[in-house]
């Protein structure tokens, strides 16, 4: 490591110096700067360098401003690559006893609380408790979100319910009743769905999108006008790995202003953002960073989630395990199907490679990956019948 | 361009579909639900029934049939021929007279509506003053007088409905004509009856609800002659001659008073309580008719002693020394009497009865007054409906040996031809021999003849003997004790009681082929059956099936096994059981299937499924597919202490209902508005009450997710793409398929070398919605041929060359996966879209209308909202689309069953079978013509000339007998 530090003419040849701090120990080495390769490789070089393989980091950098910014994904990884001039300076944390108000806007030389510090943590948070972590994108998972504000009137919401995978029931309950349209004969009493009640803890409750007395108007895109509830509810059933739900909601206090003209946007339409994939979500905590694929955000990609969502059918041969059904190319389906585990199977081999390096390290990881992997199959396919 | 191109394509696929599909509701088959009313016109040869629901039908010959429905949704009380007519006039429960005609349009008769009319009386008169009570078609055929609940009787000319003011006989008019002293002019009361001369048509007698009778004459506009009976009036016959007078009385008697002689005769010739001593319940009417030689045949309807028979519906039948009571099973609607000769004027041949469950005709002319075998109005539900299946294209031999066994079982039947013969049975012969097989709560199956428009009963098989249980396995029917008093003679086959409701029949699976039929019902038995020409004595050798293979704390609360018969037990030609299984738990069996060809037995219940070697008779394979938390399937129906009280609290509301009289129209008429208005409001308060509905995913611990739902045998490439194998295919309610690998040992090791079965994949779908159904789909996209089907050179061979598909149709969704490596090719969703699941499917064929050798293969499919679907194979496309059943009718939804031609049946009520079709090609449905009476009707009563009645008597003996 002390090669890399040495030899001067680094810059020149597009090699970033890096300069490592853990605790009271430094490192220096250098990178590639048009190869500066993928972060889980980069996170692995750093535990190598300090010699601390199990230990769970958060790596930060200081950037041109001196601000304390993260490193966790492969996105800010080549950001820090790219504006590390001429040293990229790294200060790596345990993740347990992390101080993240560390992080943020100036937080290097300016030590206040920030708008970005206020915005990644919880804003009662107290330092003594274990804090909301801004995690890895692997870590991330679509969750309940407000969709398609730009196109749908500013009266009606369209709310993504994203079940998937997950142990909170959807809980929500629906009835009849009668809404007033406007006609061209002037208005008019028509039959609608609507929602009834919340059970608490549950998805639709916990999401804070949908209410009580909210009229339901599209199922996953198709009106509900006309149906009966049942058809309704059946629909919902039908969807509801990834339901979507447009609602006019009950309380038309809260809509998400766009116009320019309306710039107040009333609080709680906070959450919202004016993006079809904006995705918030929590970590858990302990769970290992390693496996990241690159292009996982490519993965959830709605229109993917909306098409075939459903289509991962499980069958077990006989002789062997159990097995998402695979599909078949055919005309019916036009998004090319991009299997959901392609990236976690191709990382075995790089963690398999990386293994030399450091066995039980890697082998520690890859064993929480191959559980998570496990676990995640088991969750959203159901009971594994077993033979 | 290329836009404008599949334009065409489209338009080409259009014209196919044309020609394909088709959707029509073209015959009910059975027994109307709820008849009301019966009227038969000698003349026509027809017979027609109102029904409470409104709907009116007629009955000629076999195939001969006519159905309208009122547009109000009102019973019909009344129906009547006009006299020479094809038009008859119907009474509704709302006061509204209606005219319908059978009309000729391209040589086929249609009944349409012509005409309505509501009798409206004189401004602020109370609504009694014109409720229709009784109504006369005249033999003039062109006036109807219609007594009303205020007395008095109007004139109307028809077809027109047009008032003839100047001809009503007001019941002043009556009042004024009896004589002083006739009961201190107390109220006459409502028109009870409305009688013609049968010699004079001038005459009409008035019977009023008190008793008294005037004789009018309605030239002289004046009574001609008073009868003064004491007793409430309940019908009046003027016998043929014209001489006598017999009334019928709400005391259980009946009087006969000569009409000779003008002015009030003080005493009948003769009266006479048949039933007497003791107070007897009211004859409610009564027919006397001639014979030629010797004494006249005598009708009664009711009149039992009231303490200890006022329960029985019975129809007294009294000729000479010979006196019957004919004791039927449920209410009496009505009867009349077929008489013979050309002119329907000789002997009495034939008497008809509509009793509120079934249509019974008693031949007159034979010894011993046996029941003639009816075509059509057959009571599907004698035992109320479990389950159906239906067999198309069946054999010759296998049809003709179901025929005999069944004539074995009809020799108490009359020899005499059906007596209803009117108008012309004009569709073509049946294209195949199609049998709808029903199975019943009382374990019997019913083997219906469903080639053409009637459904006739073929055989009928009792699976009961097997067992043992309370039940007496033959009921009484023909029994007659001696010396007994009243001498009643059960009749009808009608008998909703049940008394083990374990042998309800489930599934029926039968192989047109090898005659090899199994059986399943409620208490998780399997019967295998084979056809038998010779009656055999043989013990049924029972198998245990232990579905729960050793899991654990389960504790069934539901019914017992069926005990079985140990020692042998004879079984009439026909199907003869010859194997059994019984499920432990024994609850209800799902799914049942058959493959002959294997000699296999395929069995699900809600715990598991099965897999039996019918000719080892031993277990090949079970397989338990419970869900370890699933308490509810465990524990079995819990819901049977709740059903023993319904059924209880059922049958007490039967009891209470027959002993309620409904004859007297006009009070039960306003009972039953109230009844419906309070029903109404109720109706009212229920929706306002918030139904609210769950949204939940489905997950594993659902309950019943094990429950198997469908069984399928499949030769195909289970395991690898270069051998196909005998399979066995199972879905379940929690979405999961289970395919097995079987290995038959060569054919001639059959019956010693055991028959294997090996788990060769197992399929989640992530959906979890029920599997409903299992297709494999051969190299060119079609359905694998039935077993057995193409030894017998009925169907192409499968094509093993190509690629086979698998189609798993869930409640959800359709879709399809290729072999023998299981991956998703392409799906059709049906749920997500439309809100709707699938209820019943099958596999159908469809032939195009206009090509004799075009024709494609299809899923035919019956969601929960009552619509119709036609899927294509093997692209799973949604064809086309119908609405068919309301989606409350449930049971109706439940019940239906498809042909593999693409027709299907549902039950409209308890009774009736809807049959539709959804093939173009394939339609089965009653064209018939029925003509005008050569005899042309009398134009106008003569008015002027007093006519002789001799000149009269040839039209006026052709009168209506109502």
């Amino acid at each position: 490591m002390n090669k890399n530090h040495r030899v001067p003419s680094n810059r020149s040849l597009g090699a970033v110096e890096v300069k490592s701090k853990f605790g009271a120990e430094f490192r220096r080495f250098s990178l590639d700067r048009s190869k500066p390769g993928r972060f889980d490789e980069f996170y692995r070089l750093l535990q190598h360098m300090h010699r601390i393989p199990n230990v769970d980091l958060l790596v930060g950098y200081a950037d041109v401003h001196g601000d304390l910014l993260p490193i966790n994904n492969d996105d800010n990884y080549r950001k820090a690559i790219s504006v590390a001039d001429p040293v990229l300076r790294l200060f790596l944390q345990r993740k347990e006893e992390a101080d993240y108000s560390a992080f943020g806007l100036d937080s290097l030389t300016r030590p206040k609380k920030t708008v970005l510090a206020a915005m990644l943590l919880r804003p009662d948070a107290n330092r003594k408790k274990p804090l909301v972590i801004i995690s890895l994108p692997r870590d991330f998972r679509p969750v309940s979100s407000i969709i398609d504000v730009d196109i749908l009137p500013e009266t009606h919401r369209r709310v993504r319910l994203y079940k998937h995978g997950q142990e909170k029931p959807l809980g929500f309950y629906i009835r009849d009743g009668s809404s007033v349209r406007v006609t061209p004969q002037g208005l008019e009493k028509v039959p609608g769905i609507f929602i009834s009640r919340m059970v608490p803890g549950g998805l639709a409750e916990s999401t804070g999108l949908l209410a009580v007395n909210d009229e339901v108007l599209e199922v996953n895109g198709i009106e509900v006008q006309g149906k009966s509830l049942d058809q309704v509810t059946d629909m919902m059933i039908a969807n509801s790995h990834n339901l979507i739900v447009t609602v006019k909601p009950a309380n038309q206090r809260n809509n998400i202003v766009r116009s320019g003209g309306g710039g107040a946007a009333s609080g709680s339409s906070g959450h919202s953002s004016d993006s079809g994939t904006s995705f918030y979500g929590y970590s858990s905590p302990g769970i290992a960073v390693a496996t990241t694929p690159a292009d996982i955000i490519q993965n959830f990609h709605p229109e993917e989630l909306e098409s075939d969502e459903d289509d991962e059918d499980l069958v077990i041969e006989v002789d062997g395990e159990a097995m998402p059904i695979p599909r078949t190319s055919s005309a019916s389906c036009t998004i090319p199907f991009i299997p959901r585990y392609m990236p976690h199977l191709d990382l075995r081999t790089t963690n398999g490679a990386l293994a030399s390096h450091n066995r039980s390290g890697s082998l520690g990881t890859l064993s929480t990956a191959d559980r998570g992997l496990e676990g995640r199959s088991l969750e959203e396919e159901g009971t594994v019948i077993t033979l | 361009m290329k836009r404008f191109r599949r334009h065409g394509q489209e338009s080409h696929r259009d014209r196919i579909k044309q020609e394909l599909y088709g959707f029509n509701k073209t015959v009910e088959h059975g027994f109307p639900h709820q008849p009301s009313a019966l009227v038969f016109s000698p003349s026509l040869q027809l017979l027609a029934i109102g029904t409470r629901s409104g709907a009116i039908k007629l009955y000629g010959a076999p195939g001969v049939e006519f159905m309208g429905l009122h547009d109000e949704n009102a019973a019909v009380t009344q129906v009547h021929f006009l006299p020479q007519q094809v038009d008859l006039v119907t009474l509704l429960d709302d006061n509204s007279l209606h005219m319908w005609t059978l009309r000729a349009h391209h040589g086929v008769s249609e009944l349409l509506e012509t005409g309505r009319f509501t009798l409206t009386g004189p401004p602020g008169a109370p609504p009694s003053v014109t409720r229709v009570t009784a109504v006369l078609t005249h033999s003039s055929g062109d006036m109807l007088f219609l007594g009303t609940e205020g007395g008095h009787v109007f004139v109307v000319e028809v077809p027109g409905f047009r008032e003839l003011e100047e001809r009503n006989i007001s019941l002043e008019n009556v009042t004024n004509s009896l004589p002083e002293d006739y009961g201190g002019r107390r109220s006459l009361e409502h028109v009870e009856s409305l009688q013609e001369n049968p010699v004079n048509p001038r005459q009409v007698l008035i019977g009023y609800g008190r008793g008294i009778m005037v004789i009018w004459d309605l030239e002289r506009h004046s009574a001609v002659k008073h009868i003064p009976a004491t007793q409430q009036l309940e019908s009046v016959w003027w016998t043929e001659d014209g001489g006598h007078v017999l009334s019928s009385h709400s005391d259980g008697s009946y009087c006969r008073w000569m009409v000779a002689g003008e002015g009030t005769q003080s005493e009948p010739e003769k009266s006479e309580v048949p039933y007497g001593h003791f107070p007897c319940k009211a004859i409610s009417k009564i027919i006397q008719l001639p014979t030629e030689q010797g004494p006249p045949f005598l009708f009664l309807s009711g009149g039992m002693p009231r303490a200890s028979y006022g329960d029985r519906h019975c129809i007294s039948v009294i000729h000479s020394k010979t006196h019957v009571a004919l004791d039927f099973t449920s209410r009496i609607i009505d009867f009349f009497v077929i008489r013979d000769g050309p002119d329907h004027t000789g002997d009495p041949s034939a008497l008809v009865v509509l009793v509120e469950e079934e249509l019974v005709v008693i031949d007159l002319q034979t010894e011993g007054w046996p029941v003639i075998q009816t075509p059509y109005l057959v009571p599907l539900h004698c035992s109320a409906i479990t389950c159906s299946h239906h067999v198309s294209a069946i054999p010759l031999k296998m049809w003709e040996r179901v025929l005999s066994a069944g004539a074995l079982q009809n020799t108490h039947y009359s020899k005499k031809p059906w007596p209803i013969t009117g108008g012309q049975n004009l569709s073509p012969d049946a294209p195949q021999r199609d049998l709808l097989l029903t199975g019943h709560e009382d374990g019997t199956v019913r083997f219906w003849d469903a080639s053409g428009v009637c459904l006739y009963p073929m055989y009928k098989l009792s699976t009961a003997g097997v067992f043992l249980t309370d039940a007496e396995p033959n009921d009484n029917m023909n029994q007659c004790t001696e010396g007994e008093w009243p001498p009643f003679r059960k009749v009808g086959c009608f008998d909703p009681y049940s008394d083990d409701p374990r042998l309800g029949v489930q599934k029926i699976h039968l192989c047109k082929y090898s005659g090899y039929l199994t059986v399943a019902g409620t208490a998780g038995q399997i019967l295998v059956l084979e056809l038998n020409d010779e009656a055999a004595e043989q013990t049924v050798e029972a198998t245990v099936a232990d579905l729960l293979q050793g899991q654990e704390g389960f504790r069934w609360k539901g019914h017992t096994r069926l005990e079985v018969r140990e020692e042998p037990v004879t079984f009439p030609p026909g199907f003869q059981p010859f194997a059994l299984v019984q499920c432990q738990p024994p609850a209800v069996v799902t799914a049942l299937t058959l493959h002959s060809e294997w000699k296999l037995v395929t069995f699900g219940t809600s715990h598991g499924f099965g897999l039996y070697d019918y000719q080892q008779k031993s277990n090949v394979l079970v397989r338990c597919t419970l869900n370890p938390s699933d308490q509810l399937a465990m524990e079995g129906p819990l819901s049977r202490v709740k059903s023993i009280k319904k059924s209880l609290r059922q049958s007490f509301r039967r009891i209470r209902r027959s002993r309620v009289s409904l004859r007297k129209h006009h009070v039960n008429s306003a009972l039953l508005s109230l009844a419906n208005a309070r029903l109404e409001a109720e109706l009212a308060e229920m929706e306002l009450a918030p139904v609210q509905r769950k949204i939940e995913a489905r997950s594993s611990d659902d309950s019943f997710t094990g429950l198997v739902r469908t069984l399928y045998f499949a030769d195909t490439f289970l395991s690898d793409s270069s051998h196909h194998t005998p399979s066995l295919w199972a879905g379940t309610n929690g979405g999961s398929v289970f395919a097995y690998q079987l290995r038959l040992p060569p054919v001639e090791r059959r019956s010693e070398d055991p028959v294997s079965a090996h788990p060769a994949k197992e399929i989640q779908l992530m959906h979890r919605a029920p599997v409903v159904g299992i297709v494999v789909l051969d190299g060119h996209g079609s359905p694998l041929p039935e077993p057995l089907e193409v030894a017998h050179d009925l169907a192409r061979s499968a094509d093993m060359q190509g690629c086979h598909q698998l189609l798993v149709i869930s409640e959800e969704q359709f879709k399809v996966f290729t072999l023998p490596k299981v991956s998703a090719k392409m799906k059709l969703k049906l749920t997500a879209i439309d809100g709707s699941r699938v209820r019943r499917v099958g596999v159908a064929w469809f032939g195009s209308s206009r090509s004799e050798d075009y024709g494609e293969s299809g899923l035919t499919v019956l969601t929960n909202q009552g619509d119709l679907h036609v899927v294509s194979l093997p692209g799973v496309k949604l064809q086309v689309q119908y609405p068919c059943i309301r989606r409350e009718d449930v049971s109706g939804i439940a019940s239906c069953v498809f042909t593999k031609h693409g027709q299907g049946f549902y039950l409209i009520s308890p009774s009736e079978f809807e049959r539709f079709s959804l093939s173009a090609r394939c339609v089965v449905e009653p064209r018939s013509l029925v003509e005008v009476p050569s005899q042309t009707p009398g134009t106008t009563l003569p008015r002027a000339q007093p006519d002789g009645p001799r000149v009269m008597e040839h039209a006026l003996l052709n009168d209506e007998s109502e």
